[in-house]
């Protein structure tokens, strides 16, 4: 069976710009699916082809089997929760979210009830009569959620739905936002620049530069195991160490870095066979998988290191150290009990980390 | 200086600052306000009092309204005045209804032009705005005495329009365009055009291009859309441009004066006439009386629109 | 927002441009002709600017009309500055509901009934106090200023609205006193809106026919009123060279003002 949603080759051009390139992506039904990327990246541009804003200079869009080439905004069974919300002003809660309905030709008691289980979806029941600007700001967005849903699109656009939010909300907003989807089983896809909103949201997540899918994946794979120097960069803080491979083996291999740094490749078992001596390598290390001790313990990779520069964080505390050859690392200590005396700023001491931590990038 | 010492000069210094600061500010309100008070209230006060007296032949044309004498005092007051725009309803009355429907029309003529050369500037691109904004603009920096001027040479008998429709061989006789209501609709397009384009331009480059998407998004045709969503978000525009074309065309005199003939008679140039031609000055000033009374209705009603557009335009309406 | 025009609007709107620039266009055209009709071409000639040159009436009339629209719109920018800036610093002062009132009236007003109730002002003024003396250059620039001064207070208040006051604290927490701040920074910012003011009420009274018709004397024609006393007896050549040659000085300064606006935006932006 095809899947639900079928990109293909999808490419945009804007006289010389090309904002979509030669993109495909399946997705699934019911997934919530993330669009991650800086701004500029093309997933907006993405997301208005979609809703049929704009037309695609080539490929394809499929939505449940049916092609969409030449199919209106309005005949679309996609609909768009805009990051601004874009309520209509001059009418209310009950008129924004039956005005979808309206259109399609509803009136009436129906009218009415499906304006009502609606409300009830949002938690807003009773503010039907409200004019947006008497609403809060997670009311509003709740309200342009409701009035994109009324129409039961098989899909449905978000464009930076918790950005207009204020933090506090935001973390509510989400896991609500995540709950209604669930409930009503219907594809969501969110486009986001902010990799929290896209980590706690979404089931899989897409990371997109100069408009192509870098790396389509589950957040945790994503954040543990980036297949490059971008995703890895773009999600989270980490460090990059760069060297020649000296050593390689099918389970492990070992950088000309100064020191010198193992990495397991129990986890990348294919990369063994195409590494040998001598290839350039960079391998990254994610800052809480980092040890920070005033004493060498004698582990695999263990540099001795000077404290630059710390950030007190109160769950734990971020760190930049550097070895005798300059090398950068970033990590971060949890603060496990209030007695702790951290390493402090110019203070002298080494780090260490499982080369089964090290990641491996090509 | 001591620490204290330095305090108190601090604290006279800030009280001498506030007491100047506070006569500096009522001046500042009061010098303008009493300008206008004597220059425009006073003014209107008087015409309302010479609209009582009546006329006779003495420089100025009209008896006092009110005085002493030797035998103490006396007053001239009377309607007649108001009694003769009655009677002779037909001279004055007429034309008002008249004035009303000439503007009426001509309001509804610079929306019809007005809506889409609004909404054209507002969808244009950065570039394009400027250049369509100034044309927009130009005409309503140059004089329209001038520019109706221009008109009478385009529309006269002998003039450019007919001249042209003769030597193409579509008409044989001229048309007669001059001294017909057709000529104060194209003299009031011509003079209050940007008037209308202006409040229209400032609500539609306003208006949040995602709020059309998310319509046509649920389903709306074109004309859906423009009906439910961009007529009501753009009403506050076609309000204000109505009211800042209807009132002053209700008191216009030089399109009438210069386009219209004796059917297109409306009150500004009855009430010229009366004062320059008539000499009649209470009868004048009952004609103005009357023009006022019919405008307050509209003056009034756009003051309360320019309230309700304060307020609307707080931070708490609205998308943010 | 930008985006695509369907055919009726473009159409409706070059016809609206068309209304408003042909009649125009046309004159300018017919004031190089020989003929002295606006509908046949007889020849081209520039005879008709010779005579306006020469024609020292309206050279007078001109020459007038500048020095009122001079001294008129000077009055009205500063009396219309500080209605500005009662109404948007002062907050709910006394007298905030007349100002209001009365500074909002005269955008509204009717031009006859403005002229004509300043000149029975003026009238009755003289009977009692003995001043104005006649009626002249000093009531058309009273009576312009009253007008203009309306409109500066509207063009300045918006620019003082949007005027972060933020910047003024700066100023005094540098050390600045009022007068001082006022003239050092908030006129600075300020001046772009009170250039235009004063340009508008500049043209107002430039281009007044029917208040300055009423509250003129006999010695004081301005521009217009001569203008329009020369229309009324049937089209004269000389009008079109005239208008012409004012057509295009407000164009170029337009045009450059918009252009200087444009670079400026383009510098700070």
């Amino acid at each position: 069976m095809a899947p639900f949603i079928r990109l293909t080759a999808l490419t945009k051009r804007f006289d010389e710009v090309v904002a979509v390139d030669n993109l495909s992506l399946d997705i699934e039904k019911g997934e919530l699916f993330c669009l991650l990327g800086a701004s500029g990246c093309g997933k907006s541009t993405l997301l208005r082809m979609l809703a049929g804003f704009e037309q695609p200079s080539a490929g394809r869009i499929e939505i449940d089997g049916q092609n969409m080439a030449g199919v209106a905004p309005a005949d679309r069974p996609v609909n768009i929760m805009f990051q601004n919300y874009a309520l209509f002003p001059h009418m209310s809660v009950a008129g924004n979210i039956g005005y979808g309905l309206r259109r399609a030709g509803m009136r009436g008691a129906a009218l009415g009830e499906r304006i009502d289980a609606l409300l009830k979806l949002v938690r807003l029941s009773g503010y039907g009569g409200r004019k947006p600007h008497q609403l809060s700001g997670g009311q509003r967005q709740r309200v342009a959620l409701a009035r994109a849903l009324a129409r039961q699109p098989k899909l449905l656009l978000l464009d930076e739905p918790l950005a207009a939010l204020d933090k506090k909300l935001r973390e509510d907003t989400q896991f609500e936002l995540v709950d209604i989807q669930e409930k009503l089983d219907t594809t969501f896809m969110v486009v986001t620049h902010d990799q929290e909103e896209a980590m706690t949201l979404a089931g899989r997540i897409g990371i997109m530069d100069q408009g192509q899918l870098v790396q389509v994946d589950t957040p945790r794979t994503l954040y543990e195991s980036p297949k490059n120097v971008f995703v890895a960069d773009f999600l989270g803080m980490i460090s990059f160490v760069e060297g020649r491979v000296t050593k390689c083996t099918k389970t492990g291999l070992v950088i000309d870095s100064q020191p010198p740094i193992t990495a397991a490749l129990d986890q990348q078992r294919g990369l063994a066979s195409q590494l040998q001596a001598g290839d350039k390598i960079t391998l990254a290390i994610r800052p809480e998988k980092i040890n920070l001790s005033a004493t060498a313990k004698g582990a695999v990779n263990e540099i001795p290191i000077v404290v630059e520069d710390l950030a007190y964080l109160g769950v734990a505390s971020n760190y930049r150290v550097k070895t005798a050859q300059g090398q950068m690392f970033k990590l971060q200590q949890q603060q496990n009990r209030r007695a702790d005396k951290p390493p402090e700023w110019g203070d002298a001491g080494f780090i260490q980390f499982d080369p089964a931590d090290v990641i491996v990038l090509s | 200086m001591t620490m204290m010492g330095y305090k108190c000069m601090q604290q006279g210094g800030s009280v001498l600052y506030r007491l100047t600061g506070a006569t500096g500010r009522r001046l500042v309100a009061a010098v303008p306000l009493v300008w206008l008070l004597v220059f425009f209230l006073l003014p209107l006060l008087e015409t309302l009092q010479v609209s009582f007296t009546t006329a006779q032949r003495s420089v100025p044309p009209y008896a006092p309204l009110w005085g002493f004498d030797e035998t103490g005092f006396f007053t001239n007051f009377t309607l007649d005045n108001y009694a003769l725009l009655a009677a002779y309803w037909q001279d004055y009355i007429g034309p008002a209804g008249n004035s009303i429907k000439l503007a009426f029309f001509s309001t509804l003529v610079c929306l019809l032009f007005a809506y889409p050369m609004a909404w054209w500037i507002a969808r244009s691109t950065a570039k394009w705005r400027v250049v369509l904004l100034v044309m927009v603009m130009l005409p309503f920096w140059t004089s329209s005495l001038l520019r109706i001027y221009a008109l009478i040479g385009l529309l006269n008998p002998n003039g450019f329009i007919n001249s042209l429709l003769i030597w193409l061989g579509l008409i044989d006789a001229p048309l007669r365009m001059m001294q017909t209501d057709f000529s104060i609709y194209m003299g009031m397009v011509l003079t209050y055009l940007p008037l209308m384009i202006l409040p229209l331009y400032a609500v539609m480059v306003r208006l949040d291009d995602d709020v059309i998407e998310v319509a046509t998004d649920l389903g709306a045709s074109s004309v859906a859309v423009w009906w439910t969503v961009i007529l009501p978000l753009t009403l506050p525009g076609v309000i204000a441009g109505s009211l800042l074309v209807f009132i002053p065309a209700v008191g216009e005199f030089v399109i009438p004066a210069l386009l219209g003939g004796p059917d297109q008679l409306m009150m500004g140039k009855v009430l010229w006439t009366e004062f320059f031609r008539n000499r009649d000055w209470p009868v004048a000033a009952a004609i103005a009386m009357l023009l006022l009374a019919i405008l307050t209705v509209p003056i009034i009603y756009a003051r309360y629109q320019d309230g309700r557009e304060d307020h609307a335009s707080d931070p708490q309406a609205g998308t943010p | 927002m930008t985006g695509r025009i369907s055919l009726p609007v473009m159409c409706l709107g070059i016809l609206g441009f068309g209304i408003l620039y042909v009649p125009m266009a046309v004159m300018i055209v017919f004031s190089f002709n020989a003929g002295k009709l606006v509908s046949v071409w007889s020849g081209f000639s520039a005879k008709w600017y010779a005579s306006l040159l020469t024609n020292e009436q309206l050279l007078n009339a001109f020459g007038l009309s500048l020095f009122i629209a001079f001294w008129a719109a000077t009055i009205a920018t500063f009396f219309g500055m500080l209605i500005a800036i009662a109404f948007v610093r002062f907050g709910d002062f006394r007298g905030r509901l007349a100002l209001s009132g009365l500074s909002s009236a005269p955008l509204v007003m009717p031009e006859v009934v403005t002229g004509l109730s300043l000149l029975l002002l003026f009238i009755g003024m003289e009977s009692v106090l003995g001043w104005p003396a006649g009626r002249g250059v000093d009531t058309i620039i009273i009576a312009h200023a009253t007008f203009g001064m309306c409109f500066a207070a509207v063009v300045i208040q918006a620019r003082l609205r949007d005027f972060d006051q933020a910047i003024e604290e700066a100023a005094y927490d540098l050390g600045a006193r009022q007068p001082f701040v006022f003239f050092s920074v908030t006129l600075p910012v300020i001046l772009p809106a009170v250039i235009a003011a004063w340009l508008l009420a500049f043209t107002l009274s430039f281009d007044d026919l029917v208040i300055a018709s009423f509250v003129s004397g006999p010695g004081s024609s301005t521009l217009p009123i001569l203008v329009f006393s020369k229309v009324r007896l049937g089209v004269t050549p000389e009008i079109n060279a005239l208008a012409s040659v004012m057509i295009s000085i407000v164009t170029v300064s337009v045009i450059m003002a918009a252009y200087v606006m444009r670079r400026r935006l383009g510098k700070t932006g």
